[in-house]
């Protein structure tokens, strides 16, 4: 029995834009030299434009649409990593983001240091990781090699501890970019089955995929995105047929 | 249902205010340093990282925090000990040298970690969202452990030499937060600077080298020409130096003038790299 939901992301008229200068200046003297020329040129660039979206408390939301159309801009934006230009974004829950897996693991570092490391660039502290240490080693099945330098880590060892940390504790929304695709067959549904119990306790989860089937699989409800506008949102089903056909 | 419409209050009330409004900012400085508490771990675990890293895969392992500077100040001493042997009567040379050095490289690896800090963090800020200065200030605080650990062989040398320990040496504290604090606001200015201009890294190395043959580090205040007195007062790391050699060097505490104007350098450096840091913290993400 659902609970009545309740807004827990919500996106007012929100813009972003990039300001980068039109050609590379690499370096410091060339750009004196074109300050003193006054020919600074900015390009803008907006990579979303006048968005309103609202997600619910225990949605499984997809995000769909070609490259470049702002699927990952969005994301940041609602995980803080960029500001919005314009327009207003709230959030009323704690953000696990799951953005490239092991992003900040140092090599020369063993696993047992880099799952505290990478759990405190999550904004988790020691406590909070010893708690759920020895259930990271048992996900990501690394216990022999727990206390070797991650350098010594096959890719494969790489992405299911980066996995086994930032799934350690029930987020309040979870935030997945593309990363279902790394690890073998065995791992991935290893991966999906720890998304789908993360929503059954509640959770909100945002994903984004190029894979249409493991959205149309996952997700209640999708937004297809191009050029940074909003084309269509509306049922997992509905979306994905309105994008394949290209019709909003 | 009533039991669900308990929860569901519950939710509301507690859920009413957002945990993140994007239009809802004080000023970027003052988030920037809420922001820094909140991830405390993640700076212990950034220093934690760094002394351990440094020298994990060599033989020496962390002594060689000590030998470093060790090292410099005997090939100091012995090229320049008969040289300038008349501008300082009565002081030790080699105690002259470290603890200036000791100044000196806080300060160079300070700034210097600042920067690589940024452009590794760079990676990150593009994916979490983690606060802006905790490279810088991580940095900062490796260093300070650093500078620390090189307390020691300064002991060493002062015992063997056999230079007086005073009371004035109870001051050395407040001279390294002073320190400190120049450090991180400069460190903070460059590494802004660094994230938009990848070729400031470079320029820098030889700005350090030139700025550190301008302080008073490995020769006598005294040889200093008259004329360029003035010139030497407008160097920060002058103060800096001045104020903690006093108590080492000189047995007493600084002049209170020299000690007012370290700390009116620090605190504003501080204050202006932070200012300036932050006003671009938006940018970073997309700019490294």
């Amino acid at each position: 029995m659902p609970i009545e939901s309740k807004p827990i992301i919500v996106l007012e008229n929100v813009s972003v834009r990039y300001r980068l200068p039109s050609e590379r200046i690499g370096t410091l003297k060339e750009y004196a030299i074109r300050i003193l020329q006054r020919r600074i040129k900015h390009r803008d660039f907006w990579a979303v434009k006048d968005l309103d979206l609202s997600i619910n408390q225990g949605e499984v939301f997809g995000i769909i649409g070609d490259n470049g159309a702002g699927k990952s801009t969005l994301l940041k934006v609602i995980s803080k990593v960029l500001r919005p230009t314009t327009g207003r974004v709230r959030i009323y829950g704690k953000i696990a983001p799951l953005l490239e897996l092991g992003a900040g693991f140092h090599p020369e570092l063993s696993g047992r240091e880099n799952v505290f490391l990478n759990g405190a660039l999550l904004g988790y502290s020691h406590e909070e990781m010893s708690r759920v240490f020895d259930e990271i080693v048992d996900f990501s099945e690394l216990a022999e090699f727990i206390d070797a330098p991650i350098r010594t880590y096959s890719s494969g060892m790489y992405a299911r501890l980066g996995f086994a940390v930032a799934t350690a504790h029930q987020p309040e929304i979870l935030i997945v970019d593309e990363i279902l695709s790394v690890g073998d067959e065995a791992f991935q549904r290893k991966c999906t089955d720890r998304i789908t119990g993360f929503r059954e306790k509640g959770a909100t989860v945002l994903m984004v995929s190029h894979n249409l089937d493991l959205i149309g699989e996952m997700c209640n409800r999708v937004a297809w995105l191009d050029h940074g506008k909003l084309m269509a949102t509306g049922t997992a089903q509905q979306v994905i047929s309105q994008y394949r056909e290209g019709t909003p | 249902m009533v039991k669900f419409q308990v929860v569901n209050t519950q939710i509301d009330t507690e859920k009413n205010k957002a945990l993140y409004d994007s239009s809802k900012r004080v000023s970027p400085a003052i988030a920037e340093l809420k922001e820094i508490g909140n991830y405390r771990h993640l700076l212990a675990q950034l220093i934690r990282r760094d002394i351990l890293t440094r020298y994990k895969r060599s033989f020496l392992g962390v002594a060689w925090t000590m030998l470093n500077p060790l090292g410099t100040m005997l090939v100091m001493t012995i090229v320049f000990s008969n040289i300038f042997r008349d501008g300082m009567p009565g002081v030790p040379f080699p105690v002259y040298i470290l603890s200036g050095l000791v100044v000196w490289n806080f300060f160079s690896q300070g700034t210097n970690a600042s920067m690589s800090g940024l452009v590794w963090g760079g990676n990150l800020l593009q994916r979490i969202f983690v606060p802006r200065t905790i490279f810088a200030v991580s940095a900062v605080g490796t260093a300070l452990v650093n500078t620390l650990i090189a307390l020691i062989p300064l002991v060493i040398v002062m015992l063997i030499t056999k230079a007086t320990f005073s009371w004035a040496l109870l001051f050395l504290p407040v001279a390294i937060i002073l320190i400190a604090f120049f450090t991180l606001g400069f460190g903070l200015l460059i590494s802004s600077l660094a994230a938009f201009f990848p070729d400031v890294m470079e320029m820098y190395q030889i700005l350090l080298t030139a700025w550190m043959y301008l302080t008073p580090i490995i020769y006598p205040e005294s040889i200093i020409p008259e004329r360029f007195h003035t010139l030497y007062r407008l160097n920060p790391m002058y103060w800096l130096v001045k104020i903690f050699r006093a108590p080492i060097v000189d047995q007493t505490l600084p002049a209170l003038g020299d000690f007012g104007i370290a700390a009116a350098i620090s605190i504003i450096m501080l204050v202006i790299g932070w200012l300036i840091f932050t006003s671009k913290s938006d940018e970073y993400a997309y700019r490294i």
